[in-house]
């Protein structure tokens, strides 16, 4: 045998297998049938006006936000970010870094001032570093987030998608950052991206499964509207806009167009779904509009780390900095906050 | 109770943590007189009137009274004005003036939106990013005309027309302040201006800053008061052009005194607009215009959308968003960043919207209102629904001025036409649809003068505006806001 005929054989099996897989959920008739009935026609999806979106958003960011309200919001912001790191030289030691800063935001030289802040909601990585955030994190609360399924472009098989999932979460991960194929729904194949993120769900179980559009892919707002339906529909525990790696990334106009479709998803079925926006949120003063934009368009009952995340690092010490400035009116030098 | 952090619970709770204006650097006289000729002087009748803060029912200034005497002096003053300085002195200088107001409007704004949210009840949001921003781009735009008007009108020779009185209303009172002053003197006319009586503080403030300006003396004259003193300014034989921005009713008393003399007129006037939503219009942004159309200004705007007429398929829908929107609405202080609807304008107004709408309770309307809490003092009314009403409620026909919409269902496009133009207004009207073409079918077929595609309540000082039938003549802003102003010679 050569090594090309090695190669291909290899490559066959893994089908195979992952044909096997694929039987074993088909064999479930019934629930593959009522999904199907329950797949809307995602041609007619609401359209979305562009201005109009810009000028609800602008509108939103006027909302002033003060003293107390201020406190109790930065405080909520800082509870609802998923700490992250997806870079290629990420190492253990850096994830675990990254955990102690999960767990204990703030040194303990501001404690003795009597400040306390909570922890923050969970921590993202790379599936070959969940095993490491998984251990590290036991018993405090703190979630470990793994990005699966080829994560960032989403350019390969079902197959390699489903074991990176699969691989993700035997490592300890209990929440799934998957990513559609965008290829796949600018083609217009919608039923296919729907199927993957349905299929996906099911390799999740009660694994929380967060669907991520990349927003800045998808070019229109009529787009992003259209992903949330399809990515809900499918099963997502939450929609989030951005992988972090394309820019734009998290945009107001695009995550009030999400808001705004887990709201009528909501309407229509009664069920709650998360929305996370990530990757370009830097600042406490953002932070806060984005959870103004939750409160008016989804109500208080979003505001919780469990429906609603920031992905985001270098928030976390913007919204210590605040804290800490809103509790001892002053300004404290970026030097007293840790670095991770 | 000392507000603590659970009080203001970003998460539960249903409110922000107050965020008010300070009204701590704006100066306000206790007492505010005539300008005449360059300066304040008393009325010669001595007598006064209060202003109050609609949100507070406290007394904001004492305000001179004028009489027809007193609008006979101011239009003496303006007359000679005009006669000595104000058409003597070149194009390029009155542009000059014009530019330097527009500069310290700018430089106030903060001021002039405070006092304008004090005397008139509106949110502090839409004093600071609509109404002194646009004032100050009106004196802008036509600061620019001043100079080049003999391009305006090609193959045209035109010169000013004299004395102008002026009569603006207490929705927009800087806004219209500025709407009716800019475009006079930017052809080269003189002002008498009366200001509404409930709002007379900014405009009185744009006295002072005329002042400021080195304005000469007697180019704008402006006298307070309340019916009578705008009678005597209409009826005075040396104003050559009334302006008047406010109800119909007046509107036709102040046709029928014109009436045999050489006086001409522009009138604008109420309305009742037609919001139209279309199924395949973006519904969550139609929401947000219907919203912006009739509840903007507490509904005190004469182009407000205050009929909705939504599409059959999507009506539920667009109500049960429209509610949904409505609840995050926030009734308060007029001063507070975040309100969203402050103070009707006055008691007298507030007894006339409660009364139009115990009249559509009575003839079988579906009332729905917010639940949002009011103020102890002040004149308040929340946001309210109108649904199972038809053309001939009166809610439907009459012009409410307030919070209050009325909607109705229609299944076609030509069913839609007839109903919205099936009013004697005709001021402006709003499309809702994501298809070009129904747009232009619309915007040609809607006597309207002001028609907006997906969007609502747009102002520029570049566009011009104005009404159809009962609700007016003439244009203000544009090119076309100067022709009134103006006379064609040879």
């Amino acid at each position: 045998m050569t090594m090309r005929d090695q190669e291909l054989s290899q490559e066959r099996e893994t089908l195979r297998e992952g044909s096997h897989f694929l039987e074993s959920l088909e064999s479930n008739q019934d629930t593959r049938l009522s999904k199907m009935l329950a797949r809307p026609n995602f041609r007619f999806t609401p359209s979305i006006d562009q201005v109009g979106i810009q000028s609800r958003t602008s509108r939103l960011s006027k909302r002033s936000i003060k003293k107390e309200s201020k406190l109790s919001g930065l405080k909520l912001a800082l509870s609802m970010i998923d700490l992250t790191t997806l870079e290629g030289q990420d190492t253990e030691g850096k994830v675990r870094q990254l955990c102690e800063k999960a767990k204990r935001p703030l040194s303990g030289e501001f404690s003795k001032l009597g400040i306390t802040v909570p922890h923050v909601a969970a921590v993202c990585v790379y599936p070959r570093f969940v095993k490491t955030a998984s251990d590290t994190l036991r018993g405090t609360g703190i979630h470990v987030a793994s990005v699966a399924t080829a994560f960032p472009s989403g350019n390969s098989s079902l197959e390699v998608k489903i074991a990176d999932t699969q691989y993700a979460i035997d490592q300890g991960a209990d929440e799934i950052d998957m990513v559609i194929s965008r290829g796949d729904f600018l083609r217009g194949e919608y039923n296919k991206v729907y199927d993957e993120i349905a299929l996906l769900k099911e390799v999740c179980k009660d694994v929380h499964l967060k669907v991520i559009l990349e927003t800045g892919e998808l070019s229109t707002l009529d787009n992003v509207r259209k992903a949330s339906d399809i990515a809900m529909y499918a099963g997502a525990d939450f929609i989030k806009t951005s992988t972090g790696k394309v820019s734009p990334a998290a945009t107001p106009e695009v995550t009030l167009v999400m808001l705004e479709a887990i709201r009528d998803f909501y309407q229509r079925t009664g069920k709650m779904i998360g929305m996370k926006p990530a990757g370009g949120i830097r600042d406490s003063k953002t932070a806060l509009f984005y959870l103004v934009m939750v409160k008016e368009t989804l109500g208080p009952n979003w505001l919780t780390p469990d429906w609603f995340r920031f992905g985001a690092s270098t928030l976390t010490n913007d919204l210590l900095m605040q804290i800490t400035k809103q509790l001892t009116g002053f300004y404290q030098s970026p030097d007293y906050f840790s670095l991770d | 109770m000392q507000p603590t952090e659970q009080n203001f619970d970003f998460k539960t709770g249903t409110i922000y943590a107050p965020a008010p204006e300070s009204t701590s650097f704006v100066e306000l006289k206790g007492r505010y007189d005539l300008f005449i000729n360059g300066e304040f002087a008393p009325s010669t009748s001595g007598r006064t009137f209060k202003t109050i803060n609609p949100a507070t029912e406290v007394s904001l200034a004492e305000i001179a009274e004028g009489n027809a005497k007193d609008v006979d002096l101011a239009v003496q003053a303006a007359k000679t004005a005009y006669e000595k300085t104000w058409s003597k002195i070149s194009a390029k200088e009155r542009a000059k003036y014009l530019f330097r107001i527009a500069r310290l409007i700018q430089e106030k704004s903060r001021e002039f939106a405070i006092i304008e949210s004090m005397d008139g009840g509106k949110p502090i949001r839409e004093s600071r990013d609509i109404d002194i921003p646009l004032a100050a781009a009106h004196f802008f735009y036509y600061a620019g005309w001043a100079d080049k008007l003999d391009y305006a009108f090609p193959g045209k020779k035109v010169a000013p027309l004299g004395v102008a009185g002026q009569i603006i209303p207490w929705n927009f009172p800087l806004l219209m302040a500025a709407w009716k002053i800019a475009p006079a003197l930017a052809t080269g006319n003189t002002v008498v201006l009366k200001p509404a009586e409930t709002t007379p503080l900014t405009a009185l403030k744009l006295a002072e800053l005329f002042q400021e300006a080195e304005l000469p003396k007697g180019v704008v004259n402006i006298v307070t008061g309340a019916g009578e003193t705008g009678a005597a300014l209409v009826s005075h034989p040396d104003v050559q052009k009334i302006a008047f921005t406010g109800s119909t009713e007046i509107g036709k008393l102040i046709q029928k005194t014109v009436a045999g003399t050489n006086k001409s007129t522009t009138l604008e006037l109420g309305g009742k607009a037609a919001n139209i939503v279309f199924e395949d219009a973006p519904l969550d942004q139609a929401v947000e215009g219907i919203v912006n159309g009739i509840f903007f200004n507490q509904g005190h705007v004469c182009c407000a959308g205050s009929r909705l007429f939504v599409q059959e398929g999507v009506a539920d829908l667009v109500i049960q968003k429209l509610k949904h929107r409505m609840s995050s609405l926030i009734v308060g202080d007029p001063l507070d960043k975040n309100t969203d609807i402050g103070a009707i304008n006055s008691k007298e107004q507030l007894s006339k919207i409660q009364m139009l709408v115990n009249a559509g309770v009575d003839e079988g309307g579906c009332l729905y209102q917010t639940s949002s809490t009011l103020p102890d003092r002040g004149f308040w009314f929340r946001p309210t629904l109108f649904t199972e009403v038809s053309q001939s409620h009166r809610i439907v026909q009459e012009e409410i001025f307030g919070p209050v919409l009325t909607i109705q269902t229609f299944r076609t496009i030509e069913e839609v036409i007839e109903k919205a133009n099936n009013t004697p207004y005709g001021l402006s009207a709003g499309v809702w649809t994501d298809k070009g073409s129904k747009i232009f079918t619309l915007t040609s077929k809607m006597r309207a003068g002001v028609v907006w595609a997906n969007t609502y309540n747009q102002f520029d000082p570049t566009s011009p505006f104005g009404g159809y039938k009962e609700s007016g003549m003439g244009r203000e802003g544009g090119l076309h806001g100067l022709a009134p102003y103006l006379k064609f010679v040879n």
